[in-house]
């Protein structure tokens, strides 16, 4: 097949750094192109998805649950690999009915169907039992884009916190998870632990209606990958060490305790599955200074599929010295927007957290921060959500929490925290 | 023998051209930083990242036309990572004459040698038909700076010079007018730096100065605010004047965004012996003046390589802020 996906690799820094200076900061965009859509269609592919059937789903909220299983399995294309697992303190397999994978045609789908529509809401939830059966499923599909979707509506109360990091240790680089959170009742910090170390996305479903379009969602993304196992590669001098690995877009995931050695200068951060998408990362290296004039390579960012060792795309780092001010002072607006960005996201983090504690003062001070950076930034969906939790008044800047914050609003919040917008003006988004 | 790995120290098998382990080549350049011999093709140094020295660092050129030698050199200098500015210097035969009379300076007065012909307005290149030159070699040296808050300035530089350079010595080999040649080559040279651009907002761009010095005439083109300088004694001139306005912001340059290029263009024949300097503001934002230029390098016409090198070497001890490049042709009349 001559049809490929293909990818670049974009490096945006200020390169200068002042005498003795030794912090280089780069944002790395990566984008995706080519024939993509070809080239998922002709991917290999596996998906499971996970129903919390917890008695506390027994409301509308099972029915919602089954319709919206029944849509992401309509919408998953013929030969595909797929399970459904209901989870409560145990995992059960829905469909097919022994541990193993079904694959999808017209039989199987409605075969599938009519499994999902039996499903009742009885018992506890135990999350990591869950992972562990969709981790043993896709086992025999190595390089198949690998992807599940799990919904809960409720925290993990059958399982110690040990034996939820015990099970995703244990299902990490197997497959990339997207959580659901339906309701109210479920931990924002225990699906985004959760979302992140399977490298997917967490999302709130207040209103259990929501659900059918949000899995058909899902599933057509998942449809749309074309590339299985990605992972940023970085090279630095020997003396150098690397600050921080950030995702910043279009969400913040630190990334830098990912690392796995790949060489003796090099280390990978896996990133995913990738379809026709745009990510940016903000890398941070320290290096030893130069002298004036000196041009060092202080990172080579290489995309690569580290099974194969197929190199994908890279780009350079650079560091050069210079006793101009005019150089090393001036400052790229990506790397400011960034970082921009993350302060916003720990502004909310903190002022949620004081909010927890009664710490109303913090609380309104962080929050209202974030609040005007919301909008200096351009980030109206945050500014949005913060506007549910509090009264602001442009004329004179004054914050004051609303008296009652609702937990919809407060989980909203926290979920949307990490969501980042590009860059304001920038050409490229045209 | 058995290498060992610069990079992760394995020892290889005799005849590996590469480390089993990291891929990194064996027996490879040496950086100049820390001694592995990890050097990539992209310059930079596997082990400690830092970038090696490039040919367009330090770059030396001696060539001999007849009986008299020309030279260039160009180097980094001391405060920018990059050799921005190229460097192009070629000797060509050209057969006798025409030689275009220019009708004398209408255009900016320059306080230049005398026997100035032409100006600015020169243009449109005048007809062939003129004062009859001789047979035998023609000099065409041609530098450029590329314009540091450009994209690849580098590249710009040194496609204007190779291209100028091409074209100047192809039309005085047909025996072509030196003035108009300098015409052509200068549009040749914009044109295949606009070619560079992606867009208008990604425009690789550069200044020109050339100089064909042929048995009878000297004859200059610039975009920009490269100089070509007269060297002879108290006659000593600035043959270019800057296309720059208050606080050396350039008016004119080659790229993309200039808009039409309309390059100055002078001629003259010098009366007596002298040398004609070609160079970039590396080199003349420490030493503007004819005169101390002069001065610095008594013997140029004998050892014009000797001289480049004097003149670069008091442009590092001055700060060396710059990209210095300086071509070094001498005129002694028939040839
Ligand atoms: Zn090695
Ligand atoms: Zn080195």
């Amino acid at each position: 097949m001559t049809e490929q996906a293909q990818f670049t690799i974009r490096v945006d820094q200020n390169k200068y750094l002042p005498v003795g200076g030794s912090e280089v900061h780069a944002i790395v965009t990566v984008e995706a192109t080519g024939p993509l859509e070809t080239v998922a269609q002709h991917a290999q592919a596996a998906e499971v998805i996970i129903i919390d059937t917890s008695t506390s789903m027994a409301t509308e909220r099972i029915g919602e649950a089954r319709k919206a299983a029944m849509a992401a399995i309509d919408t998953l294309r013929d030969g595909v690999h797929f399970a459904i697992i209901a989870g409560t303190t145990k995992a059960t397999m829905v469909y097919p009915s022994r541990k193993e994978m079904a694959t999808m045609n017209a039989e199987t789908r409605q075969a599938a169907k009519n499994a999902v529509s039996g499903l009742i809401a009885d018992g506890g939830t135990a999350i990591g039992t869950w992972l562990r059966l969709a981790a043993d499923l896709f086992d025999p599909y190595q390089g198949a884009v690998r992807h599940a979707i799990l919904l809960t509506d409720g925290h993990n109360q059958h399982e110690s916190a040990a034996q939820l990091d015990a099970a995703l240790a244990y299902c990490q680089g197997k497959f990339v998870c997207d959580c659901r959170g339906v309701g109210t009742g479920w931990e924002v910090a225990e699906l985004r632990k959760i979302a992140s170390t399977l490298l997917g996305t967490v999302q709130d479903i207040p209103d259990a209606k929501d659900l059918e379009a949000d899995f058909r969602a899902m599933a057509q993304q998942a449809m749309g990958k074309a590339v299985a196992d990605v992972a940023l590669r970085i090279w630095t001098p020997q003396t150098a060490k690397i600050r921080f690995v950030k995702q910043v877009s279009p969400t913040l995931e630190d990334l830098t305790g990912r690392r796995v050695d790949s060489g003796p200068q090099s280390g990978d951060y896996p990133t995913g599955a990738w379809g026709r998408e745009v990510r940016e990362y903000h890398v941070c290296i320290e290096v030893t200074p130069g002298g004036i004039g000196q041009e060092m390579r202080a990172g080579w960012v290489k995309l690569v599929q580290p099974d194969t060792g197929m190199q994908l795309a890279a780009g350079n780092i650079l560091a050069t010295w210079t006793d101009d001010p005019a150089q090393s002072t001036r400052i790229n607006p990506r790397v400011a927007h960034y970082t921009g960005q993350a302060e916003l996201a720990s502004l909310i983090q903190e002022g949620l957290q004081a909010h927890r504690e009664h710490d109303f003062a913090t609380a309104t001070a962080r929050l209202g921060r974030a609040r005007r950076l919301a909008e200096e930034s351009g980030n109206e969906a945050t500014a949005k959500l913060l506007d549910r939790v509090l009264d602001y008044d442009r004329a004179t800047g004054t914050v004051r929490l609303k008296p009652h914050i609702d937990r919809a609003s407060e989980i909203a919040l926290d979920v949307g925290s990490v969501r980042t917008v590009r860059t304001r003006r920038d050409p490229d988004q045209g | 023998m058995a290498a060992i790995c610069p990079v992760c120290s394995l020892e290889g098998l005799p005849g590996e051209r590469f480390c089993e382990e990291c891929g990194t080549p064996l027996g490879a350049t040496l950086c100049a930083s820390c001694g592995a011999g990890a050097v990539d093709a992209d310059g930079y140094c596997g082990r400690c990242g830092v970038r090696q020295p490039t040919g367009r660092d330090h770059a030396e050129i001696e060539l001999t036309a007849g009986a008299v030698r020309v030279a260039g050199v160009s180097d980094r200098g001391l405060r920018h990572s990059h050799n921005e500015d190229a460097m192009a210097l070629t000797v060509t035969a050209v057969p006798a004459g025409p030689y275009a009379a220019v009708p004398a300076g209408t255009g900016d007065p320059v306080a230049g040698p005398a026997g100035w012909q032409g100006g600015r307005d020169a243009f449109p290149p005048p007809a062939a038909g003129g004062t009859p030159g001789g047979a035998g070699h023609a000099v065409v040296g041609v530098v450029c700076d590329g314009v540091s808050t450009s994209p690849r300035p580098e590249e710009a530089s040194q496609t204007a010079a190779d291209t100028a350079a091409a074209v100047l010595a192809e039309r005085l080999a047909a025996g072509a007018d030196a003035v108009a040649a300098t015409y052509q080559a200068v549009a040749a040279a914009a044109g295949a730096v606009a070619g560079l651009a992606d867009s208008l907002f990604d425009a690789p761009a550069c200044t020109l100065v050339s100089a064909v010095v042929d048995p009878r005439h000297v004859t200059v083109g610039w975009v920009g605010d490269s100089r070509a300088y007269w060297l002879s004694g108290p006659g000593s001139a600035l043959l270019t004047q800057d296309d720059a306005g208050p606080g050396h912001v350039l008016t004119a340059w080659l790229g993309a965004d200039a808009g039409e290029v309309v390059p100055h263009v002078r001629s003259f024949a010098p009366e007596g012996p002298g040398v004609v300097l070609v160079c970039s503001d590396g080199l003349w934002n420490y030493y503007p003046d004819p005169l101390a230029l002069a001065q610095a390098v008594p013997d140029a016409a004998a050892d014009p390589l000797a001289a480049a090198r004097t003149l670069v070497e008091l442009a590092l001890q001055a700060g060396g802020r710059d990209n210095i490049t300086v071509l070094v042709i001498p005129f002694t009349g028939r040839r």
